[in-house]
């Protein structure tokens, strides 16, 4: 008996890792605003529209909306993650962490360390991220950097449906606090054939997307795709482009970007985020520091300007590093003679 | 307290305060129309429902005084008397628009007419607000800031602290609570507990009053007093205002699952802030056609305008980040 292989959107995946991991472990609790929806009024319950649509139906004792008090909620996440539950919290855009991060940067990420181990903290704060929505500046924010910096704090930021629904799943089992990135375009524009069965992918496992002898490409989240398909461009040009999805950030995946390096002896770091103190200067630092013997051109980064996101769509694309930014930044790791060649 | 009658509104008044109001639904209504064309980029959130809130507290300020904002702000925005061509074009992010398109529509904003912008953070206005007053008292001008509030943001830990935070140093500053039922799907009965926001504000030692937000006198006589108050010196004050929301939270998103059967239809059939102020302003018929006309021509001319206009130069993506670096 064959089974045409399952095709779901990166939202549905999520929701789907949000179902099995509550019918697993009745600790694990989800909320937020709207994660049911519809609370307080005439019309029918369930109006949450993201990925956690429905799940009420299922899990009426595991999922509950929350007011608009996200300093109260997060906060709650990390006690109640400290004394038994798994909450699964809820931030919406990743922009709203500016109204409770005390909870996130001196609760959940210190208070094992500050207690000596005494306790653990094991939640995840799902939020939404990235341009390409026409959300505006405090909408559209690339703010895993952030979170990366800051001991204590795991950061997830998958690219495609497969590992989103993995990666939520081993967020959840993790006894670490997670903040786990949904990039907003890819909810509905990344699809793919999802496992019906419970699995999970590990945390810190970079995965290498495309393989390619020539040159190395790193890029997070939207920019998987946008890498891709740049490789497909340079191949074109007779150029080989290993691309990494490191679907981590913190932990950080090295030894999969260095075996690469070792490899291609050029690295093209791809970021959505603004420049400086990014994930793309710490990875493009951290190998020109390690690894600077195999490298035979200068590592580029391709990222945001130092700029807030615009509101206007011809800035907010201009904003955002794309395919064709990413060739140029490939090119400008390549001797003349090479490009001459392909040209 | 407030009743529902023309009281010592004059004439200009009443047509000014019809014309607000008129401009405001009309905006709103070719907003939705033209969104649903798809050519309008953005999160859009429509005001129509509660124009007499806008209306009526912008009508007790001058145009020195401030208002903060929230992401529902259009309607903000035109009573406080911004340019409907310039709010247009920015809803289009086009260039000319009131933030040169780099805003939208959470972010309009026109320092000039005292708007501090709309906000795309819930209660992020309410600190502002109590900034421009802390500028107001200092420098001591003649000037009353107000925050507009949406029930959901109420509950916003910035929102409890800047209530504290102005009576503690006696600000001129006016707080709205917009209370149109929900915040995103979730009901007003749901996410606010207890006693309502008024009474949270006395707490904290500030008059408050609940008033009909769809009665544009109720609403502008709590205005009048309150800034009355702010501005003699006699520090903050809230008023919460009831109307409910004519449209879904959001446009392109919102299928209002979570409202009751027939609510909307009952809202505009029984609720409708410009019906029940045509009924009580003694206007007649002939003055409000006319404003109606003259509005419904401005705003044809808004879109169009919009529509037809350049989109910003890419050079913009940089500038503005900071005045010097
Ligand atoms: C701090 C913060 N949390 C969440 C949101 C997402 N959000 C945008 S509007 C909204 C509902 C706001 O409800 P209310 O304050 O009642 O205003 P209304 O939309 O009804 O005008 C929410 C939750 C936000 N903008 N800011
Ligand atoms: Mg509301």
């Amino acid at each position: 008996m064959t089974q045409s292989p399952r095709v779901l959107s990166y939202l549905d995946a999520l929701n789907e890792a949000l179902a099995l991991e509550m019918a697993a472990d009745p600790s694990v609790v989800v909320f937020g605003e709207d994660n049911v929806g519809g609370h307080g009024c005439d019309g029918t319950m369930g109006h949450a529209w993201g990925p956690t649509r429905g799940l009420h139906n299922q899990f009426p004792k595991q999922i509950f909306d929350a007011p608009i008090t996200e300093a109260a909620f997060v906060g709650a996440a990390v006690g109640a993650a400290a004394t038994g539950l798994r909450p699964v919290a809820d931030l919406l855009f990743v922009d709203f962490a500016g109204v409770c991060f005390d909870q996130i940067l001196n609760q959940a990420a210190k208070l094992r360390y500050m207690v000596g181990g005494k306790a653990k903290v094991p939640m995840v704060l799902r939020a939404m991220w990235g341009t390409g929505m026409r959300r505006g500046a405090q909408h559209s924010q690339a703010l895993y950097s952030l979170f990366t910096h800051i001991p204590g704090l795991k950061v997830v930021a998958p690219s495609n449906p497969v590992d989103a629904k993995g990666l939520l799943a081993s967020a959840i089992q993790d006894d670490d606090p997670v903040i786990f990135f949904e990039h907003k375009l890819l909810y509905f524009g990344s699809r793919g054939v999802v496992p019906e069965e419970r699995y999970t992918i590990p945390i810190g496992e970079a995965k290498v997307v495309r393989e390619g002898g020539d040159v190395t490409i790193v890029a997070v989240g939207r920019m998987v795709n946008e890498a891709l398909g740049a490789a497909e461009k340079l191949a074109a040009e007779g150029i080989q482009a290993e691309v990494i999805d490191p679907r981590t950030l913190s932990p950080f995946d090295f030894d999969t970007v260095y075996a690469s390096v070792e490899k291609t002896s050029r690295l093209v770091v791809v970021d959505e985020s603004s420049p400086r103190c990014s994930i793309a200067t710490d990875i493009a630092g951290t190998v020109a520091e390690n690894r600077f013997a195999s490298l035979s051109a200068a590592v580029r980064t391709v990222t945001g300007p130092h700029a807030p996101v615009p509101f206007s769509p011809v800035l907010e694309d201009a904003f955002a590093p794309n395919a064709d930014k990413i060739v140029d930044a490939v090119r400008s790791t390549l001797p003349s003679s090479v490009i001459s060649k392909a040209s | 307290m407030a009743t529902e009658s023309a009281g010592p509104l004059g004439r200009e008044e009443l047509i000014e305060a019809y014309r607000v109001m008129r401009t405001i639904r009309a905006f709103e209504e070719r907003v939705h129309t033209e969104f649903g064309t798809g050519e309008l980029p953005g999160a859009v959130h429509l005001y129509a429902g509660q124009e007499a809130v806008a209306a009526g507290v912008c009508g007790a300020l001058t145009e020195g005084d401030y208002i903060a904002s929230t992401h529902r702000g259009h309607g903000h925005a035109i009573a406080k008397g911004c340019d409907i061509n310039a709010m247009m074009r920015e809803l289009y992010g086009k260039a000319g628009g009131s933030c040169n398109g780099k805003g939208g529509s959470m972010h309009i904003a026109d320092f000039e007419r005292g708007m501090l912008g709309a906000n795309g953070v819930a209660a992020g206005g309410a600190p502002l607000a109590c900034g421009s007053a802390l500028t107001a008292k200092v420098l001591e001008r003649p000037h009353v800031s107000v925050a507009f509030v949406g029930d959901g943001a109420a509950n916003q830990g910035s929102f409890a602290e800047s209530l504290n935070l102005a009576t503690v140093w006696q600000l001129p500053v006016v707080f709205v609570v917009e209370d149109n039922g929900y915040a995103q799907a979730t009901g007003t009965r749901y996410h606010l507990r207890g006693l309502d926001v008024a009474r949270r504000a006395e707490a904290y030692g500030m008059p408050a009053v609940v008033v009909d937000g769809t009665d544009y006198f109720a609403v502008r006589a709590a205005a009048d007093e309150a800034v009355k108050r702010a501005r003699d010196g006699g520090g903050p004050s809230l008023i919460e205002c009831q109307a409910g929301r004519f449209f879904g939270h959001m446009e392109g998103f919102d299928q209002q699952g979570y409202r009751g059967e027939g609510e909307v239809e009952r809202l505009r059939a029984d609720a409708d802030c410009l019906v029940r102020f045509a009924a009580a302003s003694a206007l007649s018929t002939e003055q409000l056609a006319e404003v109606d006309v003259t509005v419904d021509a401005a705003v044809e001319v808004a879109v169009a305008d919009a529509k037809a206009a350049p989109v910003p130069e890419l050079s913009e993506l940089l500038t503005d980040v900071y005045v010097s670096y």
